[in-house]
């Protein structure tokens, strides 16, 4: 994050609940940072949370602005973003 | 409003060292050159946060370079298939983007290998490159306490990188014997780059224990991981821990190489030596080529670039550099090999497939990748087989035969949005 | 090592699996040989639609047969068969495609399959996510699905238990007209019968066989359980279905149990390339998204493409070639080899037991076309 963004906070809807996070939070972190405990379950009904943090596992997909199946480990975090978990 | 069709000389996919150093090298010489990366920002995984906050010299001057080269970035801008000679559809956020291109520099990069053991799957087991990069962004590890197991430098890299920002590292495992790994430390000695950056991260892992021919059996847990059971082949062990940071080497993105029919060679890009790839017009640098790091990649980028443009002669000096850290990567393959217990570690009800959660158990009954794929699911989920693949290559032995379209799961609209005739 | 079989088939695909499961049931001693994974070809190259069709008499009457049969595994097949009753949903986008739609469900009806006529509105409320202002549609509530691959391994353990051999990884370079096949390393393996069961391979075992391949692509979607609830086809399929000349999309979408969605289709003539085609592909889309407005949002995950074995007649071609009477053939099911799949198995192990067959085989018997029997020799 840049000093000059440290100031600067972004604001975004994570499952419902409005968060504040520092301009240049990667989605995935803000999501965690909400408490988040599960980003996606899996096929088999098991809590997952994001692994590989570069775009490749997809166990960090969740649902951005009605779009589902989005990294979040690959987004960074805008303002009135709406993110629904599988929680 | 950002233009959906592009139209470059060079196109470069991938903005970390190897793709910034090609785009640069290639946009000097006066080439339309545009780069193409999944991300929103510069440098690639292995400077990720590098374009907001410094931290390594050398990022940051090619970071500098690149702005004022001319290239023209296209960031989170997805490549998802190259179905027509000279084309790529590509996804981006607001839609489908196509580009077209005379010339083509893949610095794809490469990914972690991540190897299956009991409780893997549980949340907080994570890549340990992948969790240093979004400790990076602002995921939280402060306070947290972290074991950081698997091999390569890389391991010793991210304990420093998470202590930093507030772990609390118990203990690193390197599968790797000592004595193999400090063989590797000598040879270090001719890349005194590598050796400033071994001191440093050694003042601050000062009182962590750092373990070597150690590897993990299984993590244990309940909603997240809570420990982690160690042996050195002799005794097992348990730590606690918050958080698992796991990193087995590193395997090449290939997937976008292979579908452009460029040849791999024992799973890697094979390229001759101007870094040209089997297919036409197609030029590959950094990791696909072979595991070399950073700086390898920064060579093989500028050869990559002037080669794409035609200034061979210019590239023609960085050979000898390039041969340095061939001998660089070959020495850590050597130092850094994998032990064969680490092809043992799943049991048979530990999930194989984390996209489908098939089981180590179902899998390991078909003799080949495909028949794998299409008895159990293995490999038919979102990651397309990049996670279970690659450990299927490194656990089983079978190797992925072909990748088909799109190279990254992508929207509907994105493979029927724009008819460029 | 060289035992001796009844019959050697040749080709681990859904039909070659179904007529080993069949013959082995009826107590003939089973090899099957297959050069790559059971099931590892167009079986898992196609959509996996166990539906009941309408061309010709011929066709229905095996389409008919088959589903029933299917409908009589049901209750053995694993899990990993994921057989989804789903029904078919044939779609009218106007007046005239309702037409169609009262066409056939006479048709049906007279011939004892349950259907049923939506009107615009009953459309709209099996699914939702059409399009509004469909005229309206014929549901074939019997109709089902399966995952193609599994069920072809499904039906090798089945003849497997019932004491026939297989064996992977094996080519075969010529059937033998004293039967039995040769293999590509030279050895011969005696039967007193072989079965092209090859599919869009089956030519190169039996020469100037009239099988053709038609290219067709598919796309496969990430999990978005309940888009759709049926396999849905546009009646405008038969119009493009039957043009056999000329590139055509159709629309033609299929829920997996997995929640996933599959979407085709197309057709093509001599496109040998197994690669995909950007402006089939992006035809085949459009299509789809006239019908389904909002496909677009869904994930794709793969695409690919598959060659459909096809004969002149839209039939396929079971029974003895003409050739020899120790060289049998089945294939040439087109886009139907896994409906069709158990009703040839059966048909062919009937007819090699002398037995009476359960509908009339003379319809699909290769002796019908000038170069059915193909030379074999």
């Amino acid at each position: 994050m840049e000093a000059r963004n440290m100031a600067d906070s972004v604001q975004l809807r994570v499952n419902g609940r409005l968060i504040a996070v520092p301009a240049g939070t990667v989605l995935a972190a803000a999501i965690a940072v909400a408490g988040v405990k599960q980003f996606r379950r899996s096929v088999s009904g098991q809590p997952r949370t994001p692994v590989c943090g570069m775009g490749v596992c997809m166990e960090c997909c969740v649902t951005i602005n009605g779009q589902s199946r989005q990294r979040s480990c690959q987004t960074l975090c805008e303002p009135g973003m709406e993110v629904q978990t599988d929680d | 409003m950002t233009s959906r069709i592009h139209k470059f000389e060079i196109v470069v996919v991938g903005a970390g060292p190897a793709g910034l150093a090609a785009a640069c090298l290639a946009a000097e010489n006066g080439q339309r050159v545009g780069v193409l990366d999944d991300t929103p920002w510069l440098g690639g995984q292995i400077w990720r946060g590098e374009q907001h906050k410094a931290a390594q010299p050398g990022a940051q001057q090619w970071i500098k370079r690149f702005r004022r080269s001319g290239a023209t970035l296209l960031d989170q801008t997805s490549v998802i298939a190259s179905l027509r000679p000279g084309e790529l559809m590509a996804e981006h956020p607001s839609g489908a983007r196509k580009i077209y291109f005379q010339k083509l520099i893949l610095a794809t990069g490469a990914r972690e290998l991540l190897l299956p053991f009991p409780g893997w799957t549980l949340p907080g087991v994570m890549a340990a490159g992948g969790l240093q990069s979004l400790a990076k962004h602002g995921w939280p590890v402060a306070g947290k306490k972290v074991v950081v197991v698997g091999t390569g430098p890389l391991l010793l890299a991210v304990a420093d990188g998470l202590k930093k920002y507030g772990a609390q590292v118990v203990s690193t495992a390197e599968q790797a014997p000592l004595s193999r790994v400090a063989g590797f430390g000598l040879k270090l000695l001719a890349h005194p780059g590598k050796i400033l950056q071994g001191i440093g991260i050694k003042s601050r892992l000062m009182g962590v224990p750092q373990r070597f021919g150690v590897w993990p059996v299984r993590a244990e847990g309940d909603d997240q991981v809570r420990s982690i059971t160690l042996t050195d082949g002799r005794k097992t062990w348990t730590e606690e821990c918050d958080l698992l940071a796991c990193s087995f080497n590193l395997v090449p993105n290939v997937e976008l190489p292979l579908t452009l029919n460029c040849e791999l060679r024992d799973g890697f890009v094979r390229v001759d030596e101007w870094q040209a790839a089997s297919a036409e017009n197609i030029f590959c640098a950094g990791e696909p080529t072979g595991i070399g790091g950073a700086d390898c990649a920064l060579v093989e980028g500028q050869i990559a670039g002037l080669a794409a443009v035609g200034r061979k002669e210019q590239a023609k000096p960085l050979f000898a550099a390039r041969s340095k850290w061939h001998q660089f990567r070959a020495a850590m393959l050597a130092a850094f090999a994998l032990r064969p217990e680490l092809r043992r570690l799943a049991a048979d009800d530990t999930i194989f497939c984390r996209c489908e959660d098939v089981t180590f158990g179902r899998v390991k009954q078909f003799s080949t990748w495909r028949d794998m794929k299409l008895q159990t699911r293995c490999g038919m989920g979102a990651c397309q087989g990049r996670t279970c693949g690659a450990a299927a290559q490194v656990v089983l032995g079978r190797a992925m035969e072909s990748v088909r379209p799109p190279v990254l799961p992508a929207r509907i609209s994105s493979l029927m949005a724009i008819s460029s005739d | 090592m060289n035992k001796s079989f009844d019959i050697i088939i040749v080709g681990a695909g859904i039909v070659g699996a179904a007529c080993a499961a069949a013959c082995a049931r009826g107590g003939l001693k089973v090899l099957v040989v297959e050069r790559g994974h059971i099931g590892g070809g167009v079986t898992a190259a196609g959509m996996g639609h166990i539906v009941v069709m309408d061309d010709s008499e011929a066709q229905f009457s095996l389409t008919h047969y088959s589903r029933t049969l299917w409908q009589e595994l049901r209750p053995q097949l694993p899990d990993d068969v994921e057989f989804d009753p789903c029904g078919t949903l044939w779609v009218a986008a106007d007046d005239e495609e309702m037409t169609e739609v009262r066409r056939k469900e006479k048709f049906y009806s007279e011939r004892g399959v349950r259907v049923e006529v939506l009107d615009s509105k009953g459309v709209a409320k099996a699914e939702p996510n059409l399009r509004s202002g469909l005229a309206g549609g014929l549901r074939v509530l019997d109709d089902a699905v399966v995952y193609p691959p599994c069920a072809a391994r499904f039906l090798i353990e089945q003849a497997q238990q019932h004491g026939a051999e297989f064996r992977g990884g094996v080519e075969v370079q010529s059937l033998l007209a004293e039967g039995g096949v040769q293999l590509r390393d030279g050895s011969r393996i005696s039967a007193g019968h072989s079965v092209n069961a090859a599919g869009a391979c089956s030519p190169a075992l039996s020469p100037g066989l009239p099988v053709r391949k038609r290219k067709g692509h598919l796309v496969i979607t990430d999990r978005h359980p309940g888009y759709v609830h049926h396999q849905i086809i546009e009646l405008g399929y038969l119009k493009s279905a039957h043009s056999i000349s000329k590139d055509s999309v159709a629309f033609n979408i299929q829920p997996r149990k997995t929640g996933q969605v599959l979407i085709g289709s197309s057709r093509q003539f001599d496109a040998e390339d197994a690669g995909v085609e950007q402006q089939i592909l992006e035809r085949m889309l459009h299509r789809a998204a006239e019908y389904l407005p909002s496909i677009g949002n869904l994930s794709a995950t793969r695409v690919w493409t598959g060659h459909r074995p096809t004969t002149p007649d839209k039939l396929p071609l079971i029974g003895p070639s003409s050739g020899s009477d120790r060289i049998w053939l089945a294939t040439g099911h087109e886009g139907l080899g896994i409906t069709t799949s158990t009703g040839t198995g059966q048909m062919l192990a009937d007819l090699l037991l002398g037995k009476t067959t359960a509908i009339p085989a003379a319809p699909y018997a290769p002796a019908r076309l000038a170069n059915g029997g193909a030379q074999h020799g």
